[in-house]
C-alpha cells in the first residue's frame, strides 16, 4: 500500500519535471527543419507560422503532462481511501477509526546524521486519505480550470509545472510519516507558492508580494523546524508515530507546540503572520483557489491534527490557539466586509475561516476542525473558481465595476451562489453543517479564553453573512457596472468575448459545486451530528448579518454597503493598520541596519585591515630614516653603539 | 599503498610541466581539459576504490618519507571527510576549464591561465589528501600564488589591491597557522595526523591544546573566512575572474572549515572544548552580519561573495558545536556551498559578460524576458543557496543548527540555543536578500536600452557581438547603461516571442535552443539588413551558450541529487566524523 502512496506522491512530480524539462523537447527541430529547408526571403513569415505552430503543440503538450499524473493521483487516492476503509487496523481512538481503519506505513532508508536518525517515511490513515483526497481533487479542478484560464498565456508550461510540483510537495505533507520528511514537503509548498504568486512578474507589485508571502511564512517555519527540533530529541526519532508514542516532558511539549504554531501561523496565515495572504491575491486566480484557499493555507492546520495527541498534552498552547483565533477571525471577517478586490474578500475570508479551524482545534475537537477544512476547501475553491470567472468576464478585480452579471453568467451565477451560502453557513450548503461542528465545539471547550473565542465565534457568523451577501448582491444584482478595459495589465486576466468562459473553466467549477452542497451531508451521514440548538442560534445570526446588509442594498443599489461600519471602515480596509506597522516596526530597520552593517563593514572591519597597511607603512617610513644613506651618520651610530657598550661593560662589571 | 593520491597530485603537475611545450601552449585550453579530465575520472576511481562500508579508517594510504631529517613524511589518503571535497574540487576545477574553452579570459593569454589553475588544482587536491602537518601547510600554501595570480592578472578594475590584500591577509593567517602547527609537533611530537587524530589529544597539556588551538584557528578562520577576517574576500571575489571566483568560493574557502575538521578539532579536544563558544559566536555573528550586508549590497558578485560569509558562518556553528550531527552539518554545507556558489558565480560571470556590469542597479530589470535560461538558472541557485529543502543547501544548516541545539556535554546549552536562534533569524535573512535580488534583476520590464545620444558613434555599421558592446560600454565611460547591440525590429520582435515561452524548460533541449536560436536571428533579419552583416551576428543578448551548460548542468543535478538524497553525502561522512570526536563525546 506505501508503494501506492509513493506513486500518488510522485507522479505529480514526475509531471512537474516532464513539464519543466520536456514541453519543448522535439519542438525546435520543426522549427530548424522548416528554416533550413525554406527559402531565405520567405523564412520571415514562416518562422512566425511555425512559431504559432510549435507554442500550440508545446502548449497542448504541457496541458497533458498537467492534468493526466494529476488524474492517476486522484483515482489511486480513491482507490486508497477504499483500502483504508477495508482495512481493520489498530483502534487508535481518533475521530477516523470508525469510518477509515486501516492504515500503512513504509520507510524507504534511514538517514543516520550523528544523531536523530532521518527516516524516508510514508505513511497513510484516515487522516491523510482525507486530506489527500481533497488535494487531489481541487488540483485537478485547477488544472482543468488553467487551460481555459492560461490560454495565450506564453509561460503556461512553467506555471502547470509549479501547480504539478505543489501538488507533489502538500501530498508529501499529507502523507509524511516523518517530521523533517513533512518539513521538506512544506517548504517546497511555500517555493510554489512564491512562484506562482510571481507568475506575473513583470508587474514589481506582483514579485513584492510573491517575497512577502515567502519571507513571512519563512519566519513562521524557523519555528517551527525548531519545534521539530525539540519534538525529536525528545523522542529520539523523528518518526511521526514515534513523537506521538514518546513519553516527553511537558515542558518540551509546550515548547515544542508553540514553536510549531509558529510555522502553522505562517502558512496558515494566522495572527500575527497574517498580512502576506492578502498580498498573494496578486497571483492568477486559480493559483488562489488551490494554494491560497484550500490546500497550502490549511496545512497549518492539518499539522495541528496530525499531532493532535502532543497538542491536547500541552493545554497552554491550545489557549494560545484559541486566542489568536478568536482575534483572527473576527479581524479579518471585517476587513473582509470592507474590501473592494472581490479576490482580497475572499482572501480575508480564507483568514477568518482557518481561524475557525483552528478554534476548533483549540476547544478540542480535531473532528470538527478537519470536516470545516474538507469543506472550506471545496467551497472556497469553488469561490474562487467563479471568481475567476467573473474577473475574467469583467476585466477587473473589483467589486465597484461588477454588477447585474447574474443574466450574463448564469452558471457562474448559481455555482457562486452555493458557494456563499455554504460560506455563510445557510443550510443545506456544507458550511451550515461544518461551521455548526466547530461552533458546539467551541461552545463545549473549556480553557480559560472559552467565553472570548465563542462570543468571537457568534459574532464573525453576523460579519460573515454580511460580507458574503455584500460581495454577492454586488456581483450579481444591481445596475452593470461594467466599464470596457482596453489592456489589462498583466496581473489581470483576460477579457473574454462571449458570454461565459468556455467549457474547461465551467466544467471544474461544477463539479466542485457538488461537494460544496453535499459535503455537509455526507459528514451527518457518516457520523457527525448537528446540534440543532447552536445551529439555530448562528444560522439566524448570520440572516441578521446578511439581512442588514440587504436592507442597506436595497435602500441605495449604487451605493456600498460597507458603508455600515462607518468611521471603522478605513480601518478594516487596510486591515487594521498591520502591514503598516510591521513596515515601520521591522522591514525599514532591518533595511536601516543592513545598510549600518555595509558601512561598518568599509569603515571600520576594513578598515582596520586598511588602517594596519598603512600602520606598517608609516612605521617602516620610520625606520626609514635612519637608512638615509649618509655614511658619516652611520660611523657615528657605530662608535656611539661601541662607546654604550664599553661604558656598560665597565660599569656591570 | 596506492598510486590513486599519488596520481591525483601528479597528473595536474606533469600538466603543467607538458603545457611549456611550445605545441601544447597554443591549445592551452583543450590541454587543460584533458588534464582535468583525467583528475576528474582519477578522482571518481578514488571514490570507487574507497571501501565505503567503513569511511571512518584512512584508505589509499601513501606513506613515504620525505624529509627524514626532519621526520617529515610524504603521507597521502583519504577517508569519508576528505574524499567529498576531493571530488568537489577535481569537478569545479575540470568544469572551470569547460567554461574556459568557451569564455576566454577578458585578460588574454589563456596559457598562462591554465598552468596557474593547474598548479592550483595541484595545491587544493593536495590539502585535502594531505595527512602529514606540514605537507598540508605546504599545499595550503602552494595554493595562494597562483590565485594571487589569478585576481591580479585576469581580474577586474581594481585587481591589483584585491590580489595584494588576499595575498597578505591570507600569508599572515599562515603564518599564525604555521606556528599552531609547530606547537603541536613540539607538544605531541608526531606530525602524522592519523596518530594524532587517535589519540584524541591525549598527551598534550590543555594550555597547549588551548594555544595550539587558537593559532591554528585563527589561521584558518582567516581562509574560512570567520567574521570578523573576512574583508579579503568581498574584493577578491568581486575582482577575479569568473573561473577564480568559482574556485575560490568553491575550494579555497573549504580548506579553511577541511582544517577544523581534520587538525583542530580532532587533534586538540580540549582546546576545541574551550573556545567552541567563542568560535560559535563569531560564526552566529558572522552569519546575521553577512545576510545584513548582503541586503544593502549593491553589486551582484559581491553579494553572493557576502552571501558566502553566512554560509561559512553555519559550517563553523557546526563545528563549534562538537557534536557529529554538528560536524555532519559542516560537512555538507561545505560541499553544497561549493556547488551552489560556484553556480552563482558561473552565472554572475555570465551575467557580467553579457551586460557588461553586474550592478544591480545598472542591470534594471526583466532579465527573466531577456535571458529566460540565465535568469531561470540564476533563479534555481539562489533558491537553492537560501537552504530550500529538497536541494542540497538545506540539510547542512539544518544539521547544523541541530547541532547547536543539543552542543556536546560540558558546552553551555543556553548559549548555543542563542547561537541555534540567531542562525534561524540568518535564514530568514538569507531568504530576504536572495528574494530581493531576484526581485531587482530577474522580475519586472527590461530597461529600455536604447542608447543615449552622444555616448555612441554616431550611425555606422551594427555593433554584431557583445564584445564589440563592451567596447563601446568602456569608452562610454561609467554613466552608460547597458546597451544591446543596435537590431533591426523584425529581429527583435522574433527574439521577444521566443524568448517568453522559453522560461523553464532547461536540459538537453537548450543546447538546440541556443543554435536555433542563432539561426532564427539571423533568418529574421534577413529582410531588412544586409544578409552578410546579420549572418554573423549573434542575437543580441545571447542566453546560455553550450559550453556554460556543460558547465553549469552538473552542478545543477548534484544540487538536485544531495537535495533529494542526502544520504549519499551522510552516509559517508557520518561514521567518519564519530570516529574523528572519538567515542567518549557526548552524542
Amino acid at each position: 500500500m506505501t508503494a501506492v502512496v509513493a506513486l500518488i506522491v510522485l507522479l505529480p512530480f514526475a509531471g512537474a519535471a516532464a513539464g519543466l524539462l520536456a514541453t519543448r523537447l522535439g519542438t525546435r527541430d520543426l522549427r530548424t527543419r522548416d528554416l533550413r529547408t525554406g527559402d531565405l526571403r520567405t523564412g520571415d513569415l514562416r518562422t512566425r507560422d511555425v512559431g504559432a505552430r510549435t507554442e500550440r503543440a508545446v502548449y497542448r503538450r504541457a496541458a497533458w503532462f498537467a492534468i493526466a499524473p494529476g488524474a492517476v493521483s486522484a483515482a489511486l487516492t480513491v482507490w486508497l481511501a477504499a483500502a483504508l476503509a477495508r482495512g481493520a487496523g489498530i483502534s487508535e481512538g481518533r475521530f477516523w477509526s470508525g469510518l477509515l481503519p486501516g492504515r500503512a506505513e513504509g520507510t524507504l532508508t534511514v538517514v543516520e546524521t550523528g544523531s536523530v536518525p532521518i527516516s524516508l517515511t510514508l505513511r497513510a490513515d484516515g487522516l491523510s486519505v482525507l486530506a489527500g483526497i481533497l488535494v487531489v481533487v481541487v488540483a485537478l479542478a485547477v488544472q482543468v480550470y488553467s487551460v481555459g484560464y492560461m490560454r495565450d498565456e506564453p509561460r503556461y508550461p512553467s506555471y502547470s509545472a509549479f501547480v504539478s510540483l505543489f501538488t507533489s510537495a502538500m501530498l508529501l505533507v499529507v502523507y509524511a510519516g516523518d517530521l523533517i520528511v513533512l518539513y521538506v514537503g512544506w517548504e517546497i509548498m511555500g517555493l510554489c507558492s512564491y512562484l506562482l504568486i510571481g507568475h506575473w512578474w513583470e508587474d514589481r507589485a506582483n514579485s513584492r508580494a510573491a517575497v512577502k508571502a515567502f519571507l513571512v511564512t519563512r519566519l513562521g517555519d524557523v519555528g517551527f523546524l525548531f519545534g521539530i527540533f525539540v519534538l525529536g530529541t525528545a523522542a529520539g526519532d523523528f518518526r511521526i508515530d514515534a513523537v506521538l508514542r514518546a513519553d516527553i516532558p511537558r515542558g518540551a511539549l509546550v515548547a515544542a507546540t508553540l514553536l510549531l504554531l509558529a510555522g502553522v501561523a505562517g502558512k496558515s496565515a494566522q495572527v500575527p503572520l497574517q498580512t502576506w495572504l492578502p498580498d498573494a491575491m496578486a497571483g492568477p486566480t486559480p493559483i488562489s483557489a488551490l494554494i491560497h484557499a484550500a490546500t497550502m493555507v490549511a496545512a497549518g492546520i492539518f499539522v495541528v491534527a496530525r499531532l493532535y495527541p502532543a497538542f491536547l498534552a500541552a493545554p497552554p498552547t491550545l489557549d494560545v490557539l484559541g486566542v489568536v483565533a478568536a482575534v483572527g477571525m473576527l479581524g479579518a471577517a471585517l476587513a473582509a466586509l470592507a474590501q473592494d478586490d472581490l479576490k482580497r474578500v475572499l482572501a480575508y475570508s480564507t483568514i477568518s475561516q482557518l481561524a475557525y479551524m483552528a478554534a476548533a482545534l483549540a476547544a478540542g475537537s480535531d473532528r470538527a476542525a478537519m470536516f470545516h477544512l474538507v469543506s472550506h476547501g471545496a467551497f472556497k475553491a469553488l469561490l474562487f473558481l467563479c471568481a475567476g470567472l467573473v474577473i475574467h468576464h469583467v476585466g477587473s478585480n473589483l467589486i465597484s465595476h461588477m454588477g447585474g452579471l447574474r443574466t450574463a453568467l448564469p452558471v457562474t451565477f448559481w455555482t457562486m451562489t452555493i458557494g456563499f451560502a455554504a460560506l455563510a453557513g445557510l443550510p443545506p450548503a456544507s458550511g451550515f453543517f461544518s461551521k455548526d461542528a466547530v461552533i458546539s465545539a467551541v461552545e463545549h471547550g473549556t480553557g480559560p479564553a472559552q467565553p472570548f473565542v465563542y462570543a468571537s465565534a457568534l459574532l464573525t457568523v453576523g460579519v460573515t453573512g454580511a460580507y458574503a451577501a455584500r460581495a454577492w448582491l454586488r456581483t450579481f444584482f444591481g445596475p452593470a457596472r461594467i466599464e470596457p478595459l482596453a489592456e489589462p495589465p498583466p496581473g489581470v486576466a483576460h477579457v473574454f468575448d462571449g458570454r461565459e468562459a468556455p467549457p474547461s473553466m465551467l466544467w471544474p467549477a461544477g463539479v466542485l459545486a457538488v461537494p460544496a452542497l453535499l459535503l455537509g451531508l455526507a459528514g451527518s451521514a457518516a457520523g457527525v451530528e448537528v446540534e440543532w440548538g447552536p445551529a439555530a442560534v448562528s444560522l439566524a445570526v448570520a440572516l441578521l448579518g446578511a439581512g442588514i446588509v440587504y436592507a442597506l442594498w436595497r435602500a441605495a443599489p449604487e451605493q456600498d454597503p460597507a458603508r455600515l461600519l462607518g468611521p471603522f471602515r478605513v480601518p478594516c480596509e487596510r486591515a487594521f493598520y498591520v502591514d503598516a506597522a510591521y513596515a515601520a516596526l521591522i522591514a525599514r530597520p532591518v533595511l536601516r541596519l543592513a545598510r549600518g552593517v555595509v558601512r561598518a563593514d568599509t569603515r571600520v572591519v576594513d578598515g582596520a585591515v586598511r588602517g594596519s597597511g598603512r600602520a606598517t607603512l608609516g612605521l617602516s617610513g620610520l625606520v626609514r630614516l635612519a637608512q638615509n644613506g649618509n655614511a658619516q651618520l652611520y660611523v657615528t651610530g657605530l662608535l656611539a653603539g661601541l662607546v654604550l657598550i664599553a661604558v656598560a661593560a665597565v660599569v656591570l662589571t | 599503498m596506492s598510486w590513486l593520491p599519488i596520481a591525483l597530485v601528479g597528473v595536474p603537475l606533469l600538466g603543467v610541466v607538458v603545457a611549456a611545450v611550445p605545441a601544447v601552449r597554443d591549445r592551452a585550453v583543450a590541454w587543460g581539459i584533458v588534464v582535468s579530465a583525467v583528475v576528474l575520472v582519477l578522482a571518481v576511481a578514488l571514490a570507487a576504490a574507497f571501501d565505503h562500508a567503513r569511511p571512518a579508517d584512512m584508505q589509499l594510504q601513501t606513506d613515504r618519507p620525505w624529509i627524514p631529517g626532519l621526520g617529515l613524511r610524504f603521507h597521502l589518503g583519504v577517508d569519508g571527510v576528505s574524499l567529498p571535497l576531493v571530488v568537489l574540487t577535481a569537478l569545479l576545477t575540470f568544469l572551470c576549464f569547460v567554461h574556459l574553452a568557451g569564455h576566454p579570459p577578458a585578460g588574454g593569454r589563456p596559457g598562462a591561465l591554465v598552468v596557474t589553475l593547474l598548479v592550483l588544482e595541484v595545491g587544493m587536491i593536495g590539502t585535502f589528501l594531505a595527512l602529514d602537518l606540514l605537507l598540508f601547510f605546504v599545499f595550503f600554501e602552494v595554493v595562494l600564488v597562483p590565485m594571487y595570480f589569478v585576481i591580479a592578472l585576469w581580474g577586474g578594475a581594481g585587481r591589483r589591491a584585491a590580489a595584494v590584500k588576499f595575498i597578505l591577509y591570507t600569508l599572515l593567517g599562515s603564518a599564525v597557522l604555521l606556528i599552531g602547527l609547530l606547537v603541536v609537533w613540539t607538544q605531541a611530537g608526531t606530525l602524522d595526523m592519523v596518530a594524532l587524530a587517535g589519540r584524541h589529544g591525549s598527551g598534550m597539556a590543555r594550555s597547549a591544546q588551548i594555544l595550539a588551538f587558537l593559532a591554528i584557528g585563527l589561521g584558518l578562520a582567516v581562509k574560512t573566512p570567520m567574521w570578523p577576517l573576512h574583508t579579503w574576500l568581498p574584493d577578491a571575489h568581486t575582482e577575479a575572474p569568473t573561473v577564480g571566483s568559482v574556485l575560490l568560493a568553491g575550494v579555497l574557502l573549504k580548506m579553511g572549515s577541511y582544517g577544523f575538521a581534520r587538525i583542530a578539532i580532532p587533534v586538540l579536544p580540549e582546546g576545541a572544548a574551550a573556545l567552541a563558544p567563542w568560535l560559535g559566536a563569531f560564526a552566529v555573528v558572522g552569519i546575521a552580519y553577512g545576510s545584513l550586508a548582503c541586503l544593502a549590497q549593491r553589486d551582484l558578485k559581491r553579494m553572493i561573495a557576502y552571501s558566502s560569509v553566512g554560509h561559512m558562518g553555519f559550517v563553523l556553528l557546526g563545528f563549534a558545536s562538537l557534536t557529529p550531527v554538528g560536524l555532519n552539518g559542516a560537512l555538507f554545507a561545505n560541499v553544497a556551498h561549493g556547488l551552489i556558489t560556484g553556480l552563482l558565480f558561473f552565472l554572475a560571470g555570465a551575467v557580467k559578460e553579457r551586460y557588461g556590469t553586474t550592478d544591480m542597479v545598472r542591470l534594471g530589470g526583466g532579465m527573466l524576458r531577456r535571458l529566460p535560461y540565465v535568469g531561470s538558472l540564476l533563479t534555481f541557485a539562489c533558491v537553492a543557496s537560501l537552504g530550500l529543502p529538497g536541494l542540497a543547501g538545506f540539510w547542512g544548516e539544518m544539521l547544523a543548527l541541530l547541532g547547536a541545539f543539543r552542543p556536546a556535554a560540558g558546552l553551555s546549552r543556553p548559549l548555543f540555543l542563542v547561537f541555534m536562534a540567531v542562525g534561524g533569524l540568518g535564514t530568514v535573512l538569507t531568504a530576504a536578500y536572495f528574494l530581493v535580488m531576484l526581485s531587482r534583476v530577474t522580475h519586472g520590464r527590461a530597461v529600455e536600452t536604447i542608447p543615449p545620444p552622444g555616448s555612441l558613434e554616431p550611425p555606422g555599421p551594427p555593433l554584431a557581438t557583445a564584445e564589440g558592446v563592451r567596447e563601446v560600454l568602456s569608452e562610454a565611460g561609467e554613466g552608460a547603461e547597458p546597451v544591446e547591440p543596435v537590431a533591426t525590429g523584425a529581429a527583435v520582435a522574433a527574439l521577444d516571442r521566443e524568448g517568453a515561452g522559453q522560461e523553464t524548460a532547461r536540459a538537453s533541449a537548450v543546447v538546440d535552443d541556443g543554435r536555433a536560436s542563432a539561426t532564427g536571428a539571423g533568418a529574421a533579419g534577413v529582410g531588412a539588413a544586409d544578409a552578410g552583416e546579420m549572418g554573423r551576428a549573434r542575437r543580441p543578448f545571447r542566453d546560455v551558450t553550450a559550453h556554460e551548460l556543460a558547465a553549469w548542468l552538473p552542478l545543477v543535478a548534484l544540487i538536485v541529487l544531495f537535495g533529494l538524497w542526502p544520504k549519499a553525502l551522510l552516509a559517508v561522512t557520518t561514521p567518519a566524523v564519530q570516529s574523528l570526536l572519538g567515542s567518549g563525546v557526548a552524542p
